[in-house]
């Protein structure tokens, strides 16, 4: 690990927490004002890469000198604002950067095939702010500041989803329905830390644990608590509140659902630990409480009543939405369990869900850049039509159902490990009918990509079209590390399990 | 019970708009109301701040030895004005230098509102405005496109369209 921290300059490496968020929000302005999609691409290409190598310094400089501390312009907390770098937000540093890293990538060929050119500049820079909120919801240290940057992300997510109005003009009314919902999420979020700043009189997380802490809890911070579950919960659509997210991943132009999908709700979960574990206590009645009524049981519910609405949708990106829907469930039934292993289980599904949704999301963008196809039954005969993306996809899909020799394997068998340790042996019952459920929907378009024969254009079978190599490398990667970390599981177990300890205090 | 209310009176607007606001949002199926019953909601959140950030016989955190050099400096000229409008007893801000360390004294006993709230609201403030921008670029863009707003009409139009295209 220690090559990970020198790589980079003494001087960069000081700042690496503020540039990591700094740069993708210059980069923003500079895309808007590049002449062409070709040359705005470059920018974001060079800024994820950039983002990229800073998270992988940082990883190194975690493991070498524990929890970094960045001042933001030289005022220490708790009155100045903190970047705090440590176990538990690590993981999503790395998760955003390295996969929209390879998003970026996977953007050029699908943006330029569903954005009008003109507006492709604009595109770009609209995706690094979004980039940089993402990635500075997820170093901040101080509770304002993850409102700010939640809204910077949300807002710029908001245009690139109506972006696809090109092909579909429903992504308008996604987007609104998403931009209502989203922003009474962030408002409740924001009445939460005005409670939590009226009952500690700080905006440092960190200190407000301790305040809170020597304080003892009353009816302002159980308040807080209910108006910030809420809030963090509809921006990562947790089961009830999550009725903006399948028509924004269906309409939203491919490239941006591949990076929402793997990275948004994700961060916003992070949002929810960081305020869970770090902020709140575990140990506090109130927050156990809601771990066993609230987080295990609906996302019980999820896991089960989202995969089922999933196995009858006729759009393929919709379907995998609600799929989607129901794996936020696994991670609020894993952090639901309240013991660390539970919490690992979690964080290491919502890593492994990242590779498997962005891999899938990415295919299905590849089928609709060669075929202009979206249903699941125009999905026939791709495993002779596009066989190279047939076969990422499968790969995938079958990681999500969850079946042996991928990732999606590794992060159940935690999850069910975990729920055995605590005794909930009707989380194990959910989740053995979710993953069914999931085999379901997922049989359904693997079946339609294997089984049926290629459609006939006036007699003749279509001809077999290679996807451009820009969208097969990202795909194939992601594909791939879904087998790779089956059998290396112990980098992506290690991350998870140190974050989990990292709040915890490891039990 | 008219008591606790009485104490918290500041408070009792503040649930009403927000109530009002999120009603609105949630009742009406026109595009453009939604937008304003959102608006009113997140205003009645920049007021809870603002009220948090009231001290009872609190002067306005204007640091009487003010120098320019020193840190201080950031509190805006907005904030200088209504010092000077509104507190005769605050210094004027270019006192000279050897009147500080005594103006400094008398600066320790003064009781200040709590200046960080207002701060924190200039930039909700600003994240309100942007998002209201976006919302009422999605509804041009949506009356364009669909030539109403009216929300029962554009689903109907999706629905429509839905089950056209699946056969």
């Amino acid at each position: 690990m220690q090559f990970l921290a020198d790589f980079l300059p003494a001087g960069i490496a000081m700042h690496a927490p503020a540039l990591i968020v700094v740069i993708p929000l210059i980069m923003a302005a500079l895309a808007a004002l590049m002449p062409n999609g070709r040359v705005a691409w470059t920018v974001a290409l060079v800024t994820a890469a950039i983002v990229a190598l800073l998270s992988l310094n940082l990883l190194g400089q975690v493991v070498s000198e524990g929890v970094l501390s960045y001042h933001m312009g030289g005022w220490a907390p708790p009155l100045g604002i903190e970047y705090r770098v440590d176990m538990l937000n690590i993981p999503l540093l790395l998760l955003v950067g390295i996969v929209g890293f390879l998003c970026v990538i996977y953007g050029l060929p699908s943006v330029g095939d569903e954005i009008a050119e003109n507006k492709q500049a604009l595109f770009y820079s609209a995706f690094l702010v979004c980039f940089a909120g993402l990635l500075g919801v997820t170093i901040t240290g101080d509770a304002f500041n993850v409102f700010v940057f939640l809204e910077i992300s949300s807002i710029a997510t908001y245009t690139i989803i109506a972006m696809g109005a090109g092909k579909d003009r429903r992504a308008l009314t996604a987007s609104y329905n998403y931009l209502v919902l989203g922003t009474i999420g962030a408002t409740f979020f924001v009445i939460g830390v005005g409670f939590l700043y009226m009952a500690t009189g700080t905006l440092n997380m960190a200190d407000m644990a301790a305040i809170l802490e020597e304080n003892g809890h009353n009816r302002v911070t159980q308040a807080a608590f209910a108006f910030i579950v809420v809030g963090l919960g509809l921006k990562a659509a947790m089961f009830p509140l999550h009725v903006w997210l399948p028509n924004a991943y269906a309409f939203a132009p491919n490239f941006v659902t591949a990076f929402l999908a793997s990275t948004a709700t994700k961060v916003a979960f992070y949002a929810l630990i960081r305020f869970l574990f770090s902020v709140f206590h575990p140990d506090v009645s109130f927050v156990e409480m809601s771990f066993v009524w609230l987080f295990a049981v609906v996302g019980t519910i999820a896991m089960v009543v989202a995969s089922l609405q999933a196995v009858f949708q006729t759009d393929a990106r919709r379907l995998l939405a609600y799929s989607s829907v129901a794996q936020v469930g696994y991670m609020m039934l894993g952090l639901g369990m309240g013991t660390a292993s539970g919490l690992s289980a979690g964080l290491l599904h919502l890593m492994n869900h990242a590779l498997m949704k962005g891999a899938l999301f990415m295919a299905l963008g590849a089928f609709a850049l060669n075929f202009g196809v979206r249903r699941v039954k125009d999905l026939a005969g791709m495993s002779k039509t596009m066989p190279a993306s047939a076969m990422a996809f499968t790969i995938a899909g079958l990681s999500l159902v969850g079946v042996p020799l991928t990732v999606g394997f590794t992060s159940k068998w935690y999850l069910v490990t975990a729920a055995l340790e605590r005794g909930w042996w009707w989380a194990v019952a959910a989740l053995m009918l979710s993953s069914l459920l999931a085999l379901a929907y997922v049989a359904r378009l693997l079946s339609a990509i294997w089984m049926d024969s290629p459609p006939t254009h006036h007699g003749e079978l279509t001809q077999r079209r290679l996807a451009p190599w820009m969208v097969l490398i990202p795909m194939s990667v992601l594909a791939l590390a879904n087998v790779y970390f089956f059998f290396h599981a112990d980098p992506l177990v290690w991350l998870a399990r140190s974050a989990a300890e990292a709040v915890m205090g490891g039990n | 019970m008219l008591e606790i209310l009485a104490e918290r009176f500041n408070y009792i607007p503040i649930i009403i708009l927000m109530m009002i606001g999120l009603y609105v949002v949630i009742a009406t199926g026109n595009l453009v109301k939604r937008l304003v019953g959102l608006s009113l909601f997140q205003t009645s959140v920049f007021l809870l701040y603002i009220t948090i950030g009231k001290v009872f016989g609190g002067a306005p955190p204007i640091l009487a030895d003010y120098k320019a050099d020193d840190g201080y400096g950031h509190g805006g000229d907005g904030d200088a004005a209504y010092a000077a409008a509104g507190d005769h007893a605050a210094p004027a801000v270019d006192q000279v230098a050897e009147h500080a360390t005594e103006a400094a004294a008398q600066t320790a006993e003064v009781l200040y509102s709590n200046p960080l709230p207002h701060v924190l609201i200039l930039t909700a403030i600003v994240v309100g405005v942007a998002t209201l921008a976006v919302g009422l670029a999605l509804v041009v863009r949506i009356r364009e496109s669909y030539g109403t707003i009216e929300d029962d009409a554009l689903n109907a139009a999706d629905y429509s369209l839905e089950t056209g295209s699946a056969e």
